[in-house]
């Protein structure tokens, strides 16, 4: 302790605050991702950063650590002007960042790893002896000599930290530290951190989990649409009223009309199965998959990424086959063991979340894109071997004119599109095949406003037209607005099935956390 | 400061330049190192590189070395197209010429017209299996298809010596490590009355132009590129990648083999322990410097063929090592690897910003 109390006091020696953001802007052409974002950390404080995904959070992060520059506003460190032009501006300044995806070598050893993070370092006994007293002093266990590849994600993201702590800094930034670890790793992180805390090291921890936040911080900044919308003490705060700050007030403008009660209780779809392995090991491994959707209807699938969405799209498209023929059924036809062609015959048609290396290939031009998934339809194929670049550039151009996708012209290459526009072609791209069953993972990410508005458009067209739409988000706004029922899938568990109307941003946001998803 | 960022547009040009400038640092670095043996470079290169073009026979010569680079130019072409990384085309030559000749010495001094067809069928099979090969060990094991097709080259080689020192030998043949010569049937027409330049160049034609179409037009070739382009994307697509592999080896191993039964029937006229100067690695190099198009191939493997002639009249008339020829297809290569970043890239001087 004796050793805390000192590094405390050489802490101490600076103002109470260290880290000051006043009136920072970020511009990505028309769009604000940072508006006059103001932010406080005192010393020796956990500050937490809380916001849904695209709120602005992560934006903020990379401004203070030197990735982005700002277009707008000012910063202070230790009562020092502060603008960092890099990382490693940010680092010599006593700012350190744990980034969500770990940039370690799996190849080397912890000790190695550590080193190479370091200026001017070797990875010799003088440095093995320093990071032992480090993690001694943190409680952050690590076997210095094992290949990264062999370790697990908490033990990763130890070594990360530990190569942030070795330059002693003042400011801590963590972005999404437990999405990665279990309950047990979360405990020894929590005690990590508040023994920095003690120390006089002020920490941003940016976090959608609502309890966490709870528990560990001391103040949060809450952020919507790329502003500060409130400053509160989580510990005066339930996690109720902290999801409301969090969500903000509800669009319901686009709410559609209602489903036919006749309709609404014939199933289209129905999935049901007991475990899905899928086939990289980086995705989740689902269990008990029960959903069942009806035309005309829209059910919305929300969760945290990573917790098993690529797995469900891959199930649902094709990508991935069972064999037992039943567990997926459409309109009484069994078709889990049918791959991703056979299912496209009988109108289950899909836009993955990635556009460019998924639903589409970035090289080549978008009537050549056009053949990917929709070869079957309009001659596009001829005698099953040849393929007729006119019926293929006649469709790319309906697509393009139907759907008002904005592009120099049909040879110009799918990379070449904002992301709005190729996802309005790679949605129109289906619903010109006259789907019966949609499935669409995270549509508008990275959408702009007005794209994002048509592309709910067309889902729910698709909808009106009877089509049974699935749609897999992150975006609580989009799901809330755009569905007729919605679950949540939590570490590859399903949750049960409520219809939107009776749904609660709280109610959903426990649901994502799989508060309600009993083992 | 130098910088390397990529381009926020190609054109389809800045490939071409980008061959144009590694053929120009090729003949650049062979200028500097013929200097540096004391030769005069433009003369040498003159004599190595225009003189032996300057006769029926001599360009005769040149087609016969561009029938087999060419043929199998075209089939890597499509396969790499693919990112199915076949590099044993040399053993599925080898196989090929192996199969065919001995189909040609089963049916010895038997006349007919289906006789050339069967023998060029049995090389083609031959090809064929050899490149199944790493495809079903790719498919199945998921075992790299570059080392096993490259390791089946050695076997290949070795089964053919096998053979003509063992039951493929001339037996009037004083022991020697040959078999006998074909009879005519079974020989490839020859184009001029000089030279070795046979039909085989035609069929090679041939396959540039069928390669093209296949690449354009066929759905197999766009399957291809699709899964060698993205397997995500292919796969959502519908499109198996190990339907590719198979049609990648296959082609590949099938079209060498032919390559190989052409070069035994046109050009050799007989089973010797060597049949190929390596045609089948520097085929790579050929459908490289073709940017893996088919049609390219054509000047792309006259262009290599040009420096095997040039390797010889370089030991002729300059009295430099027949290793010449391999120094001159190493600096292309290399050179074509080297700017083959140029057509993504572009490489700015400058500060930061």
């Amino acid at each position: 302790m004796t050793e805390s109390v000192a590094i405390a006091e050489r802490l101490s020696a600076s103002s109470k605050q260290c880290l000051g953001v006043r009136g920072l802007s970020k511009y990505f052409g028309d769009f604000a991702a940072n508006r006059d974002v103001t932010l406080s950390v005192d010393a020796g404080e956990i500050h937490a950063l809380l916001g849904e995904n695209g709120a602005g959070k992560s934006t903020l992060v990379k401004m203070i650590y030197g990735i982005l520059k700002p277009d707008t506003g000012s910063m202070e460190l230790l009562a020092k002007p502060y603008s960092p032009d890099s990382p490693s501006d940010a680092k010599h300044s006593g700012v350190g960042m744990v980034f969500q995806h770990f940039a370690v070598f799996d190849a080397l050893t912890v000790l190695e790893n550590i080193a190479l993070g370091l200026e001017g370092r070797f990875p010799d006994e003088i440095l093995a002896a320093e990071i032992a007293e480090v993690c001694d002093r943190y409680r952050l266990h690590v076997e210095l000599n094992r290949r990264v590849h062999d370790l697990g994600a908490g033990e990763r993201q130890r070594v990360e930290i530990i190569r942030v702590l070795m330059q002693d800094p003042r400011l801590l930034i963590l972005d999404e530290p437990t999405s990665v670890l279990t309950p047990q790793e979360t405990e020894q992180l929590f005690t990590t951190l508040d023994r920095l805390s003690d120390e006089g090291r002020s920490i941003i921890y940016i976090s959608h989990k609502l309890d966490e936040v709870r528990a560990l911080c001391d103040r949060a900044t809450l952020m919507r649409a790329g502003q500060v919308v409130d400053v509160v003490d989580p510990r005066q705060e339930s996690t109720r009223s902290l999801g409301e700050k969090m969500i903000g007030e509800r669009l319901t403008e686009t709410k559609r009309s209602k489903v036919s009660s006749a309709e609404k209780h014939k199933a289209r779809l129905t999935v049901r199965v007991g475990d899905v392995y899928p086939e990289s090991t980086r995705n989740v491994v689902l269990n008990d998959v029960y959903l069942s959707v009806a035309p005309g209807s829209i059910l919305g699938i929300s969760g945290v990424s990573g917790n098993g969405q690529d797995t469900l799209f891959d199930l649902l498209s094709g990508e991935l086959t069972l064999p037992n023929p039943d567990s997926i059924v459409l309109d009484g036809e069994p078709i889990a063991h049918f791959g991703v062609e056979k299912r496209r015959f009988l109108g289950l048609l899909g836009a993955p979340e990635n556009r460019l290396g998924h639903a589409a290939i970035p090289e080549l031009t978008l009537w050549e894109n056009v053949i990917l998934t929709a070869r079957h339809t309009r001659g596009i194929l001829k005698n099953d071997h040849l393929i007729s670049g006119t019926s293929a550039k006649a469709f790319a151009d309906e697509v393009i004119k139907t759907f008002d996708v904005r592009t120099p012209s049909l040879n110009a290459k799918a990379s070449s599109l904002s992301g709005g526009n190729l996802q309005k072609f790679l949605i129109g791209r289906e619903l010109l095949g006259q789907p019966k069953v949609f499935v669409v993972s995270n549509p508008t990410w990275g959408v702009d406003a007005k794209a994002q508005l048509f592309i709910h458009q067309m889902l729910m067209k698709m909808a009106d037209e009877g089509a049974s739409v699935i749609l897999i988000s992150q975006d609580i706004d989009e799901l809330l607005s755009v569905t007729d029922r919605i679950c949540a899938i939590c570490h590859g568990r399903l949750s049960r099935t409520f219809p939107t109307d009776e749904m609660t941003p709280e109610h959903l946001g426990a649901l994502m956390l799989g508060q309600e998803i009993d083992s | 400061m130098i910088f390397v960022e990529a381009r926020a547009v190609t054109r389809w040009y800045h490939e071409w330049i980008a061959v144009l400038i590694a053929l120009i640092l090729t003949v650049a670095t062979a200028s500097a190192l013929l200097a540096s043996l004391g030769l005069d470079p433009v003369s040498s290169l003159h004599r190595i590189f225009i003189r032996p073009l300057n006769s029926v026979y001599g360009v005769s010569e040149l087609l016969a070395k561009a029938t087999p680079l060419i043929t199998i130019g075209v089939a890597l072409a499509l396969g790499f197209r693919a990112g199915v990384w076949n590099i044993g085309a040399e053993g599925q030559l080898v196989m090929g010429g192996l199969c065919g000749g001995a189909v040609a010495l089963a049916f010895w001094g038997v006349d007919g017209f289906w006789v050339m067809p069967l023998i060029l069928l049995g090389g083609t099979l031959g090809g064929l299996v050899w490149g199944a090969i790493p495809a079903f060990l790719k498919v199945r094991f998921n075992a790299n298809e570059i080392l096993v097709s490259l390791m089946l080259t050695y076997v290949a080689i070795l089964m053919l010596s096998v053979m003509v020192h063992g039951p493929l030998r001339d037996p009037a043949g004083f022991n020697f490590p040959e078999s006998r010569l074909f009879h005519d049937a079974a020989t490839l027409p020859k184009l001029f009355s000089a030279g070795r330049g046979h039909l085989g160049f035609v069929f090679a034609l041939m396959f540039a132009v069928l390669g093209t179409w296949v690449v354009k037009r066929w759905h197999l070739g766009f399957e291809m590129r699709v899964t060698g382009l993205s397997p995500t994307a292919a796969k959502f697509a519908g499109y198996s990648r190990d339907r590719t592999v198979w049609m990648a080896l296959l082609i590949g191993g099938a079209v060498s083999g032919f390559a190989g039964v052409v070069e035994v029937t046109g050009n050799i006229g007989q089973l010797v322990p060597n049949i190929s100067p390596s045609y089948g690695f520097t085929a790579i190099i050929v459908a490289f410097l073709a940017r893996l198009h088919p049609l390219a191939v054509i000047p792309a493997g006259l262009l290599v063929a040009l420096s095997y002639l040039a390797g010889e009249a370089a030991q002729l008339s300059l009295g430099i090592p027949a290793a010449s020829t391999q120094v001159f297809q190493g600096l292309l290569l290399f050179f074509l690897l080297g700017t083959s970043l140029l057509v993504n890239y572009r490489i700015r001087f400058g500060r930061i910003g």
